[in-house]
């Protein structure tokens, strides 16, 4: 259980009240000794307590402890008459997915309740303390257990019994692995205010229950949410009430199957009547799925999206090279370009794929090419940046740097803007190929600067991101943990770019000021793309992410097999990314729904390029491809 | 910087092979150029105008709403820095809770944004804080959530927070208060979502807005200060508008007087200390069923 910590000094000395805890060691009625405390709430703690009536052996017990702290008479009295309610449910149950009751009473203005003491850890903190998805197979293990004891409840004589507080807090997983439902202290009604005052678990609750309804068919759809939530490890306390369909269960998890999803969907419906009507079709629906799935799957279930093994997308035409292609393609006037590991840079006939020219170098070539009047623009790892003529690939001129050069060129103000493993950034004249100015960044810059209201923005491999002016004088410099290898882009006056560090940044353009950070589960090298204030970007962990750039609240993710190192672009209504495991996704970018994947042979590093309904893109498999998009 | 580098480039004829690196020969017009910035600096009113206007209302006995204003310019180094910080809290629950929880988190988190963002700021050594501006946003409001659930379990708050720094706006928000941006022309627009379960179902399309305008649970806010052991605000980033207005106000404003009337009555006003009395007037006319609470900012030209 989430305890929340009220002990911390505020500087205000309102409040010296607040609940007092007993202390370890100290005696309950002399009987019940007090061992720790297993969870504090609201207006109550919970206990784990040793009963000295069994002084030759340890019998533990949990003690439910409430302090009735209210000052209305009525509230009070309500406070208390809940809290007795609670103990007689409690009382008239027996089920093995329900802790015993052993004693009720009160002491001054404490109500106590001594139940027993359940081993285990609640599903919240398991969910939580997950780093991978729990298995889904062990997750419906759970489920069918919850739903026994449902229906145990809901077939209760003379009166069904409604839970109304189903969520992963309030149940255990026991040592031997079997559920056990805890907290019936639900006995919480509607209080009608002037405002209203929520109760329930927000998140968990169906709309029907903030109208005060409590049916079987609420306890479903708590439990729907609950799965949701194990399944997904998405808290729904922080999103929106009703807000499932919105957060698929495969697009978080694609480990998950087609049935499971259909049984959690149907729990969730928004109409009480569209749901399953009882618990028991609910687990029949369960037990099916569990016959299907594997009996002792583990953690690394067969992934469903590798059962398709045949491209669904057909190449237009590929075109081959003669070693990994890790940079990304550019398109000008029908022709695309793309550097090589060969060392070459390409030109392909964006209609065919036929080989116009190369042009050679010494170096790898990763730099994505930019054009300027009748010239191309790019760097190669020989240390070395180039212009060569579009139409015919002879050399125009050569600038010189000290180190490798893994950065893309901007263009700006007939300069070329170009990191390099030298740790610098040149500012170098477009028409002459000479040096106007360079600015030393201390560690390599393998970013691709970036250019917003006359400032140039660009990271370092030691993690200093630079705002620095026209004249090459830093404005502005911010400090990230790890390298900052991705390339920021600007929107509305903030810059944007993921570190090795694990983190999205947002700084404000002008002052570098951090906005907000986002965490990913790894590094990011990935480049984002920002489209009606959504931002598109990949990490190490393999994701694709969607997040709202005002706020980075994430809007949906999808994940690839491997990691995704790449950047993501969108064309028309369609987000392309590739990743590591090979494949071109094809996503509808507001839902991040697969349309198509395209699966080559080796790792995708690079980002794709589309024009006229034609996506290219490179790979470490040593061809280019051209799909439709 | 734009035109310095224009002007170099047009040195650079093919046949110029000599480059010269930048800062070598452009003493005059770097002088020229902070001449220009500092006499549009000196054009520009350097400052937010706020007006903050409140009311208990006609049929309430007691104010749970509270506000804070802060509203401060740093101008130093040649660089102008508006800084604002504006809090409108509504409280809910019996025996004067409301009015504790409005107010400890009106106080909680102004003062943690002054302390970790203001006071870093204007210190001799300037730094930027160790956090996020949302992140601290999102703290302050955390502790306050806490401070509630600890002194006023029964009850909880709104909060609406916008802190405006340089060129843009964060805003923090949870409950049914609101923010709009209203441009000189008056349009219109609604920056926060109220966590309000008629709001919700409005959204899914299960009722109407007049249907919510009656529905029994029109006051039922699913997320609030004070309830529920977990919750995040909402919590976003905007530019600042270049002209125009901002308004924060309480339930008892917005829910008897339509978005159109709220923004003809700010625009049409002769200032905004004007038209925030207009706006409390016009609630109070229409019938003033709860407390009212609105703070107007105008974003200079």
């Amino acid at each position: 259980m989430e305890t929340k910590n009220r002990t911390r000094g505020l500087d205000s000395d309102i409040g010296k009240d607040a609940i007092q805890q007993m202390a370890p060691g100290s005696r309950l009625l002399d009987r019940y000794l007090i061992e720790g405390i297993l969870g504090i709430g609201g207006m109550s703690a919970v206990y784990r307590a040793r009963d000295m009536h069994f002084p030759n052996v340890k019998k533990l017990v949990a003690i439910k402890e409430m302090v009735n702290r209210a000052s209305d008479p009525v509230i009070r009295e309500t406070i208390v008459r809940n809290f007795e309610r609670e103990a007689n449910i409690l009382a008239s149950l027996d089920h093995r997915c329900i802790p015993r009751i052993y004693d009720y009473f009160s002491v001054n203005e404490k109500s106590y309740l001594i139940l027993e003491f359940i081993k285990g850890q609640d599903l919240e903190l398991i969910i939580n303390n997950a780093s991978e998805f729990l298995s889904e197979s062990q997750i419906i293990q759970w489920a069918l257990e919850l739903c026994d004891v449902l229906a145990y409840l809901h077939n209760h004589q003379p009166d069904p019994i409604i839970f109304r507080d189903m969520k992963p807090s309030n149940v255990m997983i026991t040592s031997q692995n079997h559920v056990v439902l805890v907290d019936f202290g639900i006995a919480k009604t509607f209080q009608s205010g002037q405002k209203g005052t929520m109760i329930g678990t927000e998140g968990y609750s169906p709309p029907e229950q903030y109208r005060g309804e409590a049916t079987p068919c609420a306890d479903i759809y708590s439990l729907g949410a609950t799965i949701h939530h194990a399944l997904t490890k998405r808290d729904p306390r922080l999103e929106p009430p009703f807000s499932f369909n919105e957060r698929p269960v495969h697009q978080i998890n694609p480990y998950v199957s087609k049935m499971t999803e259909e049984v959690v969907n149907k729990a969730l419906q928004y109409s009480p009547e569209n749901r399953f009507q009882t618990t028991e079709a609910m687990r029949d629906a369960l037990i099916n799925v569990a016959r299907e799935i594997e009996p002792n799957q583990t953690t690394f279930p067969i992934p469903a999206i590798n059962l398709k093994t045949k491209n669904e997308v057909q190449a237009i035409w590929e075109f081959q090279c003669e070693d990994e292609i890790r940079g990304s393609p550019a398109f000008s006037n029908g022709t695309i370009f793309v550097g090589c590991y060969d060392n070459n840079m390409y030109a392909i006939d964006a209609q065919n794929g036929s080989f116009l020219w190369k042009f050679p170098s010494e170096g790898g070539v990763v730099s994505k090419p930019v054009f300027h009047e009748d010239n191309l623009i790019f760097g190669s790892e020989d240390h070395n940046l180039y212009a060569v003529y579009i139409r015919s690939g002879k050399l125009n001129w050569t600038y010189p740097t000290k180190g490798p050069i893994r950065s893309s060129p901007l263009l700006a103000e007939s300069h070329a803007f170009i990191g390099s493993d030298d740790t610098f950034l040149h500012a170098v004249n477009v028409h002459t190929g000479r040096q106007t100015w360079r600015v030393d960044a201390g560690s390599p810059v393998r970013s691709s600067p970036t250019i917003f209201d006359e400032f140039i923005y660009f990271g370092s491999e030691a993690g200093d991101f630079y705002c620095i002016d026209f004249s090459g004088e830093i404005k502005w410099r911010y400090k990230a943990k790890r390298a900052i290898t991705s390339s920021p882009i600007l929107n509305k006056g903030i810059v944007y770019f993921g570190s090795v560090d694990s983190n999205l940044y947002a700084l404000d353009g002008d002052t570098g000021w951090v906005i907000w950070r986002f965490r990913f589960d790894k590094p990011s090298i990935s480049t984002a793309f920002i489209i009606e204030n959504l931002l598109f970007t990949g990490a190490i962990d393999g994701v694709i992410y969607c997040l709202d750039a005002s706020s980075s609240r994430e809007i949906w993710r999808f994940s690839t097999q491997n990691q995704v190192t790449g950047s993501p672009m969108l064309y028309k209504d369609s987000l392309y990314c590739g990743s590591v495991d090979g494949s071109l996704y094809c996503l509808e970018y507001r839902s991040g729904r697969l349309r198509w994947k395209f699966q080559t042979k080796g790792p995708i590093t690079g980002t794709p390029v589309a024009h006229e309904n034609i996506v290219y893109i490179g790979s470490t498999d040593h061809h280019l491809y051209a799909l439709l998009a | 910087m734009r035109k310095l580098l224009r002007k170099l480039q047009n040195n650079l004829k093919p046949s110029d092979q000599e480059i010269k690196p930048i800062t070598a020969d452009s003493g005059e017009s770097i002088d020229n150029l902070e001449r220009e910035k500092s006499f549009q600096l000196s054009l520009k009113t350097p400052q937010l105008l706020v007006s903050c206007s409140q009311s208990i209302g006609r049929q309430r006995d007691h104010n749970e709403d509270a506000l804070f204003t802060l509203n401060t310019t740093l101008a130093s180094n040649g660089k102008y820095l508006p800084f604002g910080l504006f809090v409108v809290a509504d409280g809910m629950g019996g025996h004067e809770q409301g009015e504790i929880a409005s107010n400890i988190a009106v106080r909680i988190v102004a003062s943690r944004i002054i302390r970790k963002v203001l006071i870093t700021l204007v210190s001799l050594i300037p730094s930027t804080p160790n956090n996020s501006i949302q992140e601290i946003l999102e703290q302050s409001v955390q502790e306050a959530h806490e401070k509630i659930l600890e002194e006023a379990p029964e009850s909880g708050t709104t909060l609406t927070t916008l802190l405006i720094l340089d060129r843009h706006m964060t805003i923090a928000h949870v409950g049914d208060s609101r923010a709009y941006v209203i441009s000189p022309n008056g349009d219109i627009e609604l920056k926060t979502r109220d966590h309000s379960l008629v709001m919700r179902m409005i959204e899914l399309g299960q009722i109407t807005d007049e249907e919510a305008s009656n529905h029994p649970q029109r006051n039922v806010l699913y997320r609030a200060l004070g309830q529920g052991e977990h919750f995040s605000a909402d919590i976003s980033t905007y530019p600042l508008p270049d002209n125009g207005y901002i308004l924060l106000c309480s339930d008892g404003l917005w829910s008897v007087v339509p978005d159109e009337k709220i923004s003809e009555l700010i625009t049409k006003s002769p200032d905004i200390y004007t038209g925030g009395q207009q706006l409390i007037q016009a609630a109070n006319e229409a019938g003033g069923p709860d407390n009212i609470s609105a703070i107007l900012i105008q974003v200079p030209d």
